[in-house]
């Protein structure tokens, strides 16, 4: 299983990455892609959205199963990937690359909370 | 402990996602169920069916035993390799399973029946024998395995893996079969593609698949055996109907026998209870999900509600198969809730896609 070291992620299988500006790019994880098989359907949050921590901020849908995202912190929308609207097999493609939303943290140090690549393995094996 | 067919081993050398199918470890699919799903309709895939249980039914009374036990009439089986679809009904008119009888011989029958219902079938099957003092032997074939061979090319392969089962079976119409040696090879299927679905010995079925492999037959797995025989319009036990559903209100009538003088288990309850909802077909109109079971379906007519739901990969849209108010009619528009949301769907006929052709 692929669990790139440098992202954060959290036990319902979103992955964090933290950008330049402080921003966390947040998307599905390797493991949750393969769970849920061939993707067909992608809904995001508006840009400018306000959530609260573990909010459902967007929902993926497979042949199989529809499976809520939620925001790993509180804070706002401010950018979505539209190109995973339009193609959801690009997230089965590369879980890592197909990112969903872009999110920024009401408080900067809920990042910190967020498991680390050994942390989730571990999660991910319970 | 989880019961595993012939091909377990080789399913998992295969790379497939198992999954727990009425008891049963089953692959879900090989990498991808849409890439799967298109190989049937354009070409050929092959399923492990060898869960679903093969039972043969001998002796004086076969017939007369079948007469009785399922709703469709037996008696349309005229010559010998001929089969026909039934639901199994109780005494309330719910269903017990759905399956297949083929006639084999005189005083010989086959039927097939699901994985998760095979002993509670065989329990029903063996208590009716014993109260109606039939002569008759109910024999569950778990020494035989089952293949489904589907798709426009599945035939052609087939006759390419056993040239000698070519003759008799070129020309045999749908829903036929014919004994080639160990093999018995019917024109059947889930899929609404033109195949086969072969029977043959647990020891033999390795080698049989490993051939169909070579000659680019692709292993399909139980998500695109979902998704294709949704699009087909045909019905899944246990989502469609059960024992609390009159088959009536599941798109079974044309199952049933209800003219003849022949009396089955339920035909009573059937006639006391008659039809009350319409099981029709629904297309998406509107993003923003898939259909799925168990959604509520909001019409002119009142309520009603999805029984299966998918994303159709031949359409590119979700469809489903709903049961819906008796006055709902062909081409009106429904809403449904998903989530929050009331999205807008058409009701058609329930076959969305048939050889490969759109129909919606």
């Amino acid at each position: 299983m692929t669990i790139p070291a440098n992202l954060r992620y959290t036990e319902t299988h979103e992955w964090i990455r933290k950008e330049a500006d402080g921003a966390l790019t947040i998307g599905i994880t390797e493991h949750a892609q393969e769970l849920l098989g061939d993707l067909v359907f992608v809904e995001l949050p508006g840009v400018g959205k306000e959530l609260a921590r573990d909010q459902e901020a967007a929902i993926v849908e497979s042949v199989k199963a529809a499976s809520d995202v939620y925001a790993p912190v509180a804070g706002k929308i401010t950018e979505v990937n539209e190109a995973v609207v339009k193609s959801p097999e690009l997230i089965n493609q590369d879980a890592y690359a197909a990112w969903l939303f872009k999110i920024m943290p009401s408080n900067a140090a809920d990042y910190d909370d967020m498991l680390d690549a050994a942390a989730y393995e571990k999660a991910c094996h319970e | 402990m989880e019961k595993k067919t012939a091909l377990n081993a080789i399913h998992r050398q295969l790379g497939a996602k198992m999954v727990d199918f009425g008891g049963w470890d089953m692959p879900l699919h090989y990498g991808s169920q849409i890439e799967e799903h298109h190989a049937v309709r354009n070409d050929s895939g092959m399923f492990d069916v060898s869960h679903m249980c093969a039972v043969d039914l001998a002796g004086p009374d076969a017939k007369k035993y079948l007469l009785r036990l399922v709703a469709n009439n037996v008696d349309k089986l005229k010559d010998p390799g001929k089969a026909l679809y039934s639901a199994m009904l109780n005494e309330n008119g719910g269903v017990i399973d759905d399956l297949i009888v083929y006639f084999v011989e005189d005083c010989r029958f086959r039927i097939v029946v699901n994985a998760g219902t095979a002993e509670k079938d065989l329990l029903w099957m063996n208590s009716r024998q014993a109260e109606w003092e039939s002569k008759v032997t109910i024999t569950p074939r778990r020494d035989l395995a089952i293949v489904a061979v589907q798709g426009p090319n599945a035939k052609a392969r087939v006759w390419q893996a056993l040239p000698e089962a070519r003759a008799a079976t070129e020309n045999l119409k749908p829903f036929c079969a014919a004994q080639v040696g160990d093999y018995f090879i019917a024109t059947t299927g889930y899929t609404g593609e033109t195949g086969f679905e072969i029977t043959l010995p647990s020891s033999m079925v390795q080698n049989f698949w490993k051939k169909l492999l070579d000659l680019g037959v692709k292993p399909a797995g139980l998500g695109a055996r979902d998704t294709l025989r949704l699009e087909a319009g045909m019905n899944l036990y246990g989502q469609d109907m059960d024992e609390k559903v009159s088959p009536l209100n599941a798109g079974l009538a044309w199952t049933i026998d209800l003219e003849s003088a022949r009396d089955f288990v339920g035909k009573a309850a059937l006639l006391a209870h008659p039809q009350e909802r319409q099981f029709l077909g629904l297309l998406l109109l509107d993003q923003g999900g898939v259909l799925r079971a168990h959604q509520k379906v909001l019409t002119a007519h009142g309520e009603g509600e999805i029984t299966s739901g998918t994303f159709s990969p031949t359409l590119e849209r979700s469809i489903a198969l709903a049961r819906l108010p008796f006055e709902v009619a062909i081409g009106d528009t429904v809403k449904v809730e998903i989530r929050s949301k009331q999205l807008t769907a058409k009701v058609v006929k329930p076959c969305f896609v048939r050889n490969g052709k759109a129909l919606v």
